[in-house]
């Protein structure tokens, strides 16, 4: 009997070790999907297991903070100040894009002005017909139907780089709003969907309705998504070419650790409701965070393709040298 | 092995007695600091999750000139982010507090359940009696497994059906919202249905034939037969077959979270969405901390005890007087 139970134990212990990631990290649900493709083709080329359980942002800083994890995913960069205070160090793992996704029957490409989307999401606008609305589309015959404004129902780095950018965009949002990962919608005709699925199968069922969600969940559900007006007036469609315009005007600086919100950048071909998100690395265990920036080098190098195909924008050259630097220049290269 | 046998047994039983005093117990320490917080207001506050500036003015402009000493190296771009308000998990020393009040869920919770109870108790009683007395034995066996299969049916099928095939089909009759608290309180009733109706038919047959056919004898129609003789002797059974679907309506969480819309407003219509308790539970876990979490666990004990009461209400008074 007992040798029967140490067989079984052994064999449990055995079994256990062979799933056991080589090193877990935990975080942002954003850029799973992208995480979750290198992970695989990085497992592939060197062996190497890595666990990403998406969690979203805020329990992937917490528990980073706390050593709970090899490195912690989070679509929303720590100041210099507070990474130095948790003794953590941080750089951008890659770039994805918020779309206007909406259902209007037989309307197709709609065009919409920052003030229109601003006014949206605070409830401001009532009917399709609205005259900000109009005013973007002269050629476009819009119905007087009510419009239903699609949210996250939980809480997301989506959602907070959404409202980060309505915040550059529009003061009355910053000041009564802000930039959260959750937050109490206004208005009175709005309604919220769990996840990036949820916000799509909404907008799918509900006509006349319109939300904000991620760019490659968008495209994979071929939901109809606006052209959007970005900072220097022009209107841009959301596809990978613009996005990749506005990564690259990003400013992202060794010296801050990176820190830089990309929403709403200069340039007259830039998509303006872009984010990046960042990897957070704990500083006093420099020999394991080095397998962890081998992974993210090796996927600046050769995993592109995959980001892109999901719908992401994979960083530049210039900034991934820039970020090797930063690691050797911490020791964790 | 007749001690072991009653020991073992007694263990079974008192096990689930500690299983849930364990809860009730975990559940109001986690919910303590939003009880002490917010106390019995918290039952009656419509606005979740509001933030209220509590520091004086002087505070903030001094902790705003401590960021910009802090950062002096790299000044030139934080003056714009500075001022958009954010949240900031690791600081802890703020100066806004957020409120948060229950009273949206516990409302949709309780107005969700009614719609289903409202829906389903009619046509339950309808297709017990059917099955019981009405239908021929053959297709009272083939309409008897299709209920029983529909108890089976996971909730998530029911939330993605509700989501994509009722959504359309109740806005296109009511008008207003596709999710809204009356399309989760119609699925929901969809899916206690089965439970009723399967109960209250089990019920009904343990009816001794004699005393059917005593009343039969002495002239009553078939009407007459149910409403006096099958419905007063069952009438346990059938308390428990409502008593049942109440709990799993109240408790409903994925099908609810499809249906329901998930935002936290009062319903001024039954086509207005809202949240129920589980669904509010079910989304913010993931990422609720501090004062959000407990405030979350504190609405996990409204659900518990509301539960608790209206089962235990309905058992004591139902059953009570039926034993009298």
């Amino acid at each position: 009997m007992k040798k029967i139970a140490t067989i079984a134990i052994a064999g449990l212990v055995a079994a256990a070790s062979l799933n056991a990631a080589d090193f877990k990290g935990s975080g942002a649900s954003f850029p799973y999907s992208v995480y979750q493709g290198w992970i695989k083709a990085y497992n592939k080329a060197t062996g190497v297991k890595i666990d990403y359980i998406s969690e979203g942002s805020g329990a992937g800083i917490k528990h980073i903070e706390a050593r709970q994890s090899n490195f912690g995913g989070s679509d929303k960069p720590l100041t210099p100040r507070v990474l130095k205070k948790n003794g953590l160090y941080q750089f951008p793992a890659v770039v994805g894009a918020i779309v206007m996704a909406y259902n209007i029957p037989n309307v197709k490409n709609i065009k919409l002005s920052r003030a229109a989307i601003a006014e949206i999401s605070l409830g401001h606008i009532k009917f399709w017909d609205n005259k900000l609305i109009k005013m973007s589309n002269p050629m476009t015959k819009l119905p007087h139907k009510k419009l239903t404004f699609v949210h996250r129902s939980d809480a997301s780095g989506t959602t907070f780089n959404y409202t980060y950018y309505l915040s550059k965009s529009n003061l009355e949002w910053r000041k009564a709003f802000g930039a959260k990962k959750s937050v109490t919608w206004p208005g009175d005709h709005h309604i919220g969907g769990k996840g990036n699925p949820g916000v799509g199968g909404l907008i799918k069922q509900t006509p006349y309705s319109i939300g904000y969600m991620d760019y490659a969940d968008a495209k994979s559900n071929a939901i109809a998504m606006a052209t959007v007006e970005n900072k220097e007036g022009y209107y841009i469609k959301p596809e990978l070419k613009s996005f990749q315009e506005s990564a690259a005007k990003a400013s992202f600086d060794p010296r801050k650790d990176f820190y830089a919100i990309i929403a709403d950048p200069a340039g007259a071909k830039s998509y303006p409701i872009v984010a990046a998100t960042f990897i957070l690395l704990p500083k006093e265990k420099a020999s394991m965070d080095k397998k962890v920036t081998a992974f993210y080098d090796w996927s600046y190098k050769n995993g592109a393709n995959i980001a892109s195909n999901l719908g992401f924008v994979p960083l530049p050259k210039s900034l991934t040298s820039k970020i090797r630097t930063y690691w050797s220049s911490k020791g964790i290269k | 092995m007749e001690k072991i046998f009653q020991k073992i047994s007694f263990g079974s039983a008192t096990l689930v007695l500690i299983i849930l005093i364990g809860i009730f117990i975990s559940l109001f320490i986690a919910a303590k600091p939003a009880m002490s917080e917010f106390g019995f207001n918290f039952i009656t506050n419509p606005v979740w999750n509001k933030e209220v500036v509590i520091a004086s003015p002087t505070n903030q402009v001094k902790q705003n000139t401590n960021v910009n000493q802090d950062d002096s190296v790299v000044e030139n771009d934080f003056s714009d982010d500075d001022v958009i308000p954010m949240d900031d998990e690791l600081n802890t020393n703020s100066t806004t507090k957020t409120i948060y009040g229950g009273l949206v869920p516990i409302i949709g919770t309780i107005l969700s359940t009614i719609i289903a109870l409202a829906f389903s108790l009619p046509i339950a009683m309808g297709i017990a009696v059917f099955l019981a007395e009405i239908a021929p034995t053959n297709i009272s066996k083939i309409v008897g497994g299709a209920i029983e299969l529909l108890a089976a049916i996971p909730s998530i099928i029911f939330g993605m059906w509700g989501l994509y095939y009722f959504a359309p089909l109740v806005a296109d009759l009511f008008g207003g919202f596709q999710v809204s608290l009356l399309t989760a309180g119609l699925v929901l009733g969809v899916m206690i249905l089965p439970f009723m109706a399967a109960i209250t038919r089990d019920s009904m047959n343990t009816t001794p034939d004699v005393l059917k056919e005593s009343a039969y004898a002495l002239g009553a129609t078939k009407f007459e037969v149910i409403k006096d003789v099958i419905f007063p002797y069952s009438k346990v059974g059938i308390i428990g077959s409502i008593i049942l679907s109440l709990g799993r309506a109240l408790g409903e969480t994925m099908a609810v979270a499809f249906l329901i819309g998930s935002i936290f407003q009062l319903p001024h219509k039954l086509t207005d969405p809202t949240i129920s308790i589980p669904v509010a539970l079910a989304n913010n876990f993931g990422e609720a901390s501090g004062l959000g979490m407990s405030s979350l666990f504190y609405l996990a004990f409204v659900l518990f005890i509301l539960s608790f009461a209206v089962i235990s209400f309905a058992k004591f008074y139902f059953l009570r007087k039926e034993n009298a």
